[in-house]
């Protein structure tokens, strides 16, 4: 059903839409290739469901060129969406249909040979853990539940390029956990695009990463990259009888000691020096009663300050 | 394809009890209409076979029950085109249908012809109504057809008609709305002038629907049909892909 010849699952160039003359995506450049998943991040109102719209089809962009499997989104509708499932922040549910109704719906008009349309509504329907509902009302099943029939309708045929918006939005941990092992799973393979605006689901499921902010990708990097933009490896150690920062300073390996407010301190260790232990022994044997040691991790907003204040508005991380 | 949006959109009608509640009520309205023509058309029987050209029962009492039937439909049409599509915008399952490897067009004709089927289930069974008449005396088959005919086009450009309205908001009070307004102004805007040459006439519904009524199946009206599906399909077509513009 894919053109072969071509690595990249999407190539989308240059993207940019306004709405009423306000530009909501700016020259935005997203490249997806087989086997990867990408992570697509960001505060809401970033940008990133326009973006997944244009992906899809359902939005046309202002400017730009989008090509899926090597067909061109805007010249060859048609064919180019064969390719893409995609699952809205809203999964487009008929709730009036039982799962197996549905997805063997979803399964034809995405052109799954007729005979292969019963079999290709097991499978998704396998795969996402919906077997024991099938004859179910889609209207009366869980949100959970529902969420599942939304990524079954979206692989159904088996596309080549997945398009998830907030996949695990309103789930239960044990079901993000399992969404997050089946898209992994998915992307086998395949290429995926997962919106999120939760930075550990991108750290446990993504290759790659793209955050976006007001329109504009201000990073763009593998998971490595961005972790690395996080922190690193520092850490926050809060010590209730705190030496002088001096002292801190002197233990073998660490670059730098700073205060953090209160009685936590903020220690970045020198190029893979491992400071934990050293620092816990120090610890016992001077009385500074530790009562906290972790790694500090900005939070996701702090990055988006972090990248937003740069000058130069995009990063280019070598993956 | 077309035929499997179709097939959707004919399910979706018969598992909503709206749709139930309409058939109903047009089946009640119309076997109440044809009784009480029956019982006229008994009464005056004896006084008939005295003409010398006598109008039959076809005439006398099918005719006028398709008329009545073709103003039921003008009220009843809204309320099943109405969600077509302002539902599946409102539960935001358009994304579904525009995800996929479809066409607009594709997406506009299989919601049409679905309402259509399910339209023409009641005017059939006006025409098996009609046709029992030929248990209890000859029947003029031409004119019941012809009837039917009509009938059934008033139908479709009423669901074309429909589905363009339904197609401009994510309401579907405001979508049935629009549509019986359209439908009620297409319809008898021939009455707003007394001048017989007036190009009003060219464009109201029931001037090229009473012809068939009389068993006159004329091109030019079923020309006018086929324009008016036409033009409000492409319209439908129009305000969907302008959705994609928008955004």
């Amino acid at each position: 059903m894919s053109d072969p010849a071509s690595p990249l699952t999407l190539d989308a160039r240059a993207l940019s839409r306004s709405f009423a003359g306000r530009p909501v995506v700016r020259e935005v450049e997203i490249k997806v290739g087989r086997g990867e998943v990408l992570g697509f991040l960001g505060p809401n109102g970033a940008g990133k469901t326009t973006t997944m719209q244009m992906l899809t089809g359902n939005l046309s962009p202002g400017a730009g060129s989008i090509s899926i499997c090597g067909v061109d989104l805007l010249m060859h509708p048609v064919a180019a969406k064969r390719h893409v499932g995609y699952l809205p922040e809203t999964p487009p549910l008929y709730k009036e249909l039982s799962v197996t109704e549905y997805l063997e719906l979803a399964a034809r008009l995405h052109r799954v040979a007729k005979q292969k349309v019963a079999s290709a509504a097991a499978n998704a329907r396998e795969r996402c853990g919906l077997a024991a509902v099938g004859n179910r009302l889609i209207g009366t099943l869980s949100k959970g539940y529902q969420q599942r029939v939304g990524i079954a309708q979206a692989i159904v045929h088996e596309p080549d390029l997945m398009i998830l918006d907030e996949p695990t939005v309103g789930l239960d941990p044990n079901q993000i956990r399992e969404i997050r092992s089946l898209i992994r799973e998915l992307g086998r393979g395949r290429g995926v695009i997962l919106s999120t605006h939760i930075l550990p689901e991108v750290e446990t499921v993504c290759d790659r990463v793209q955050i976006m902010h007001e329109g504009n990708v201000v990073f763009s990097g593998t998971v490595e990259a961005l972790r690395a933009l996080r922190g690193g490896r520092a850490l926050v150690v809060g010590l209730r009888r705190p030496p002088p920062i001096a002292e801190l300073q002197a233990v073998p390996g660490v670059a730098r000691a700073e205060a953090a407010g209160g009685d936590l301190f903020r220690i970045e260790p020198e190029a893979d020096a491992d400071l934990g232990e050293e620092i816990v022994r120090r610890a016992v044997a001077h009385g500074w009663r530790l009562f906290q040691i972790a790694p500090a991790q900005a939070s996701l907003e702090e990055i988006f300050g972090h990248l937003t204040q740069r000058e130069d508005a995009t990063t280019e991380v070598a993956a | 394809m077309i035929a499997t949006i179709a097939a959707k959109e004919l399910r979706a009608l018969f598992v909503s009890p709206l749709a139930w509640v309409v058939l109903a009520f047009f089946q009640l309205i119309l076997a109440w209409i044809f009784l009480s023509r029956l019982d006229a058309f008994l009464s005056i029987q004896g006084q008939l076979v005295a003409l010398a050209n006598p109008p039959g029962a076809t005439g006398l009492v099918i005719s006028p029950v398709f008329g009545v039937a073709s103003i039921v439909l003008v009220m009843a049409v809204p309320l099943l085109s109405m969600r077509l599509v302002a539902e599946e915008r409102r539960n935001q399952t358009m994304t579904f249908l525009l995800s996929a490897p479809l066409s607009m067009a594709e997406i506009v004709l299989g919601k049409f012809l679905g309402l259509l089927a399910f339209l023409l289930v009641p005017v059939v069974l006006i025409g098996v109504m009609g046709a029992a008449l030929a248990i209890g005396g000859r029947l003029d088959w031409g004119l019941l057809a012809s009837n039917l005919i009509g009938l059934g086009l008033v139908a479709a450009a009423l669901a074309a008609i429909g589905l363009y309205a339904s197609c401009l908001t994510a309401h579907p009070v405001v979508a049935a709305v629009t549509a019986l307004a359209i439908s009620l102004v297409l319809w008898m805007i021939n009455l707003a002038t007394s001048d017989p040459a007036s190009p009003l006439h060219l464009v109201s519904l029931l001037k090229h629907f009473e012809p068939f009524t009389r068993g006159v199946v004329d091109t030019a009206n079923l020309a006018y049909f086929v324009l008016l599906i036409g033009l409000f399909l492409a319209l439908a077509i129009r305000r969907l892909d302008a959705d994609r513009l928008r955004g």
